[in-house]
């Protein structure tokens, strides 16, 4: 029992951290917290499936298609629902207009691909010796993830401008920074690591246009707790969730695995609101 | 003023109109439409208090399908009486309706600690546990089978007999909903949505403000919970989707925010479209997520908006503002104790930087204080220690002999403290008349409870604050643009009505932050001398400019800060020859 907690719980962990660092990635950009994280992992699963299983794409050729797609909706979402409501960025409309996209989004998956949960193709034809691939896939997939990123920000001239900007959006623009762009990229970035997400957790999470809502909340409850913005927080605060869950969900039940990932939630976030990692506010007057 | 006898009907007429068609519905004597109608009619319950918690106080509050699961199992369960004895299906709702209260406080609390995406996300997080818990916990909830539906005795046992009960359930919902939203405890929940900093120092308490909107709000959602399993005739947790979360908030979006009649004009188009067009039926949350989107970009102002034709009328172009100052003393009362403030040995750091090194001030009653000095050398910091935005590290306020506790904003309006900000704090979407009475916020007698009711007491409050609030408007010059929504005013218009909100706490201390800047010299001369009236009046004003004319004109005193520490103190005269201060700030 404890083999399959741990690798369950490292595989959807995995997952979860991957979805935190799209949360990030989008509000280092834009200081906009983002609905459509949730939604760029679900479509992983389904884009993967529509493309591997259905139209019979070879497996490589399926992973760069969905990203692809994942890239793309990450730049509607910046165009669509982000770009204008960022000049009242205090009105919070944001959290309105990526709900409503994540939506419709969610909505016409659900219409056209159904609402059951699918299954999702396995991705290599080979004997698992030790561990099964579904576990695993996921795992692998942070990794390079956090190590993509990390080489993007401190050894890219590039990735230098996106910590400039989520730094100090006013004086990166000073310098003469394309805030702009960057920010378009940002959110290109987030549709790619979210689908990448979706993708190689599709065999644990199925494709499933429900898998959005827990994705959304799950994704976010380690960048929450680590701090908006750490990645570091996503993941370790996104492992450490997946085995919690697991754990929980193995040894009482899977109501009372959720009801007590809620319930700490809770209460971390009531104790400090700013995360176990995070700073505190600003001065308001 | 000409007296006309319908003039209470005057913004009523959609309510009336609403109400009249609801109460002849079945006339039409078709049952389906006596379904479709009886639905919106308990939907409108739930939103009537859910709009006070997102359309009034702003909080994102999206998961409130979780109260509406909560009272319809509640009451289907106590009626059935599978677990307990059987309980009265009237004394059931009621019971919902008090679980409805305390679960909408657990809910909603976490709105006072948490950034509002995070608000909106533990809502989404309660609205998924509750469903789950229902499923899981057969023994009371039957778990995926379900429960039967209470039925109500006769006369609500039938369609149109259960129409009614709920018709005149959402009828009482609309009117409570209504006057919470012309007391003062709406006014002060939209100041908590738009101006929060300003409705603090006018001593709007976001917590208890906020408390009892969600308890309201939560009971009326439980009760709607009830009427949905009588409707429902048998309900499983599939009832309950996160649709009909989306639908509940947006119908409060498309109505528009601060509006009673908007969303209830958007729970009734959103209750009937789907049904109006079948083939729509599936596409139902893709269209209401489609017209939110639409809402937050091209229209936010809802329907409201739409019909609010009064306030797209243009505005005279060339207005002036002409204070009267001579009716402040009836404005502030004619004999009032004051001893004035007292600042002792107030030291502030941010981190290592000594914001305020040890500084001592008092200002009297009937006098003016300037405060002036270089950027940075802690004007608005004193004036922020004062109101209580920061705890000063030592030293201490005294209002005459009272210590003021430090920190608390909140409390410093119960001290007749009263403050404008150095960028004006208005609800743009509220009248100027509106804006003003927020100031009045700590006069009023009346709980939420007779707010809610209209009881006489309440209605005293409103007819005081509204007198007080013209008074005041025409003390600063305003009362023509009494009607006008804040946001249509100029920059310096908006600095009178900051000064009116401030004269409404009828204050022993008033503390102006820059009030000048912006102002042409004719508006800064009409300024000085309404601030001079105002400390006539036996009020102590401290006030920080920049404007050294308008300082030596009508200070009585002066201070002048550098680095956080007082450089040089006295009568204008005495600065205005003060070798330092002129050499620091003055310039020769």
């Amino acid at each position: 029992m404890l083999e399959s907690i741990v690798s369950y719980g490292l595989a959807v962990g995995a997952v979860y951290a991957l979805i935190g660092i799209t949360y990030n990635v989008m509000f280092s950009a834009s200081r906009v917290f983002s609905f459509t994280a949730g939604m760029l992992g679900m479509l992983g699963g389904v884009l993967g499936a529509l493309f591997i299983t259905r139209l019979g794409l070879p497996v490589a050729l399926g992973l760069i298609a969905t990203v692809a797609c994942g890239a793309i909706i990450g730049v509607i979402t910046e165009f669509v629902a982000v770009r204008p409501v960022l000049k009242n960025l205090e009105q919070h409309l944001y959290v309105l207009s990526t709900l409503a996209f994540a939506l419709l989004v969610q909505q016409f998956t659900a219409i056209e691909w159904g609402t059951d949960a699918q299954p999702f193709p396995r991705l290599f034809q080979i004997e698992d010796s030790l561990v099964d691939q579904k576990f695993w896939l996921p795992v692998v997939a942070c990794v390079a993830t956090i190590v993509g990123l990390e080489i993007l920000y401190r050894h890219t001239l590039v990735g230098r401008a996106f910590l400039a900007i989520s730094e100090d959006n006013y004086a990166a623009r000073a310098l003469g920074l394309p805030e702009q762009r960057l920010r378009i990229a940002s959110f290109a970035l987030a549709g790619v690591i979210g689908t990448l997400a979706g993708f190689t957790g599709g065999e644990v999470l199925l494709a499933f246009f429900g898998n959005q809502s827990i994705l959304n909340f799950y994704g976010f409850v380690p960048v929450a707790l680590g701090g908006m913005g750490s990645n570091r927080g996503a993941v370790v605060g996104g492992f450490a969730l997946g085995l919690f869950q697991q754990a929980a969900n193995f040894l009482v039940g899977g109501v009372f695995a959720a009801v007590a990932v809620f319930v700490v939630f809770i209460i971390i976030l009531l104790a400090r609101p700013e995360g176990l990692a995070g700073a505190v506010s600003a001065r308001r007057v | 003023m000409k007296a006309r006898p319908l003039a209470w009907l005057e913004g009523k007429r959609t309510f009336i109109l609403l109400a009249l068609a609801g109460a002849a519905l079945p006339l039409m004597d078709d049952s389906y439409i006596g379904l479709i109608a009886t639905r919106a009619c308990i939907y409108w319950i739930l939103v009537a208090g859910l709009n006070l918690v997102v359309g009034f106080a702003g909080q994102i509050a999206i998961g409130w399908v979780a109260l509406l699961t909560l009272g319809a199992y509640t009451t289907a369960v106590l009626t059935a009486g599978t677990v307990l004895p059987v309980v009265h299906p009237f004394l059931a709702l009621a019971i919902s309706g008090a679980a409805g209260a305390m679960f909408g406080v657990v809910v909603g609390l976490p709105a006072l600690r948490l950034r509002t995406f995070y608000f909106a996300m533990t809502t989404l997080g309660f609205a998924t546990i509750v469903t789950q818990v229902a499923l899981a916990w057969k023994g009371v909830t039957g778990g995926g089978i379900g429960v039967p539906g209470p039925v109500f005795p006769a006369p609500f046992d039938s369609g149109w007999g259960f129409y009614y009960f709920c018709f005149a359930l959402a009828v009482v919902s609309t009117w409570m909903t209504a006057n919470i939203a012309v007391s003062r405890f709406g006014r002060g929940l939209v100041a908590i949505r738009d101006a929060e900093v300003a409705g603090e120092a006018s001593g709007v308490s976001k917590r208890s403000l906020l408390t009892t909107v969600f308890l309201f709000s939560g009971a009326l959602a439980g009760v709607a919970g009830g009427l949905f399993a009588s409707l429902q005739s048998y309900i499983t947790p599939d009832a309950f989707t996160f649709d009909l979360s989306i639908l509940f908030f947006i119908a409060i979006l498309i109505g528009g925010r601060g509006s009673i009649v908007g969303p209830l004009l958007g729970t009734i188009i959103l209750t009937v479209l789907p049904e109006f067009a079948a083939p729509l039926v599936a596409w139902s949350t893709f269209l209401y997520a489609a017209l939110l989107l639409a809402i937050v970009l091209a229209m936010p102002g809802g329907i409201a908006d739409l019909l609010d034709v009064k306030n797209r009328r243009p505005l005279e172009r060339h207005r002036e503002i002409v204070p009267r100052p001579e009716i402040l003393p009836r404005l502030l009362g004619e004999e009032r104790e004051n001893e004035g403030l007292s600042l002792s040995n107030i030291t502030l750091s941010f981190g290592g930087v000594r914001a305020i090194a040890g500084l001592d001030l008092e200002i009297r009653p009937g006098e003016v204080h300037g405060l002036i000095g270089p950027n940075g050398s802690g004007k608005t910091t004193t004036l922020n220690v004062i109101s209580g935005y920061y705890a000063p590290q030592s030293g201490e306020v005294r209002l005459g002999k009272m210590a003021l506790p430090p920190g608390a904003p909140q409390r410093r309006a119960s001290f007749r403290i009263a403050r404008t900000f150095q960028t004006p704090r208005v609800i743009g979407a509220e009248s100027a008349l509106d804006n003003v009475k927020t100031g009045g916020m700590i006069d009023g007698r009346a709980s939420f409870a007779e707010s809610l009711l209209t009881l006489p007491r309440h209605r005293r409050d409103e007819a005081d604050l509204h007198e007080r609030a013209m008074r005041a408007l025409t003390a600063v010059g305003l009362e023509a643009l009494a009607d006008v929504r804040a946001d249509r005013l100029q920059h310096s218009e908006l600095r009178f009505l900051e000064i009116g909100r401030a004269l409404m706490l009828r204050p022993a201390c008033l503390l102006l932050d820059e009030p000048a800047a912006g102002l042409s010299a004719e508006e800064i001369r009409r300024l000085g001398t309404l601030i001079k009236a105002i400390s006539r009046a036996g009020t102590a004003v401290l006030l920080v400019e920049h404007h050294a004319d308008l300082i030596f004109d009508i200070c009585d005193r002066v201070t002048v800060l550098n680095l956080g520490k007082v450089l040089a103190a006295g009568t204008p005269a005495e600065i205005r020859s003060h070798r330092e201060v002129v050499s620091a700030y003055l310039g020769a």
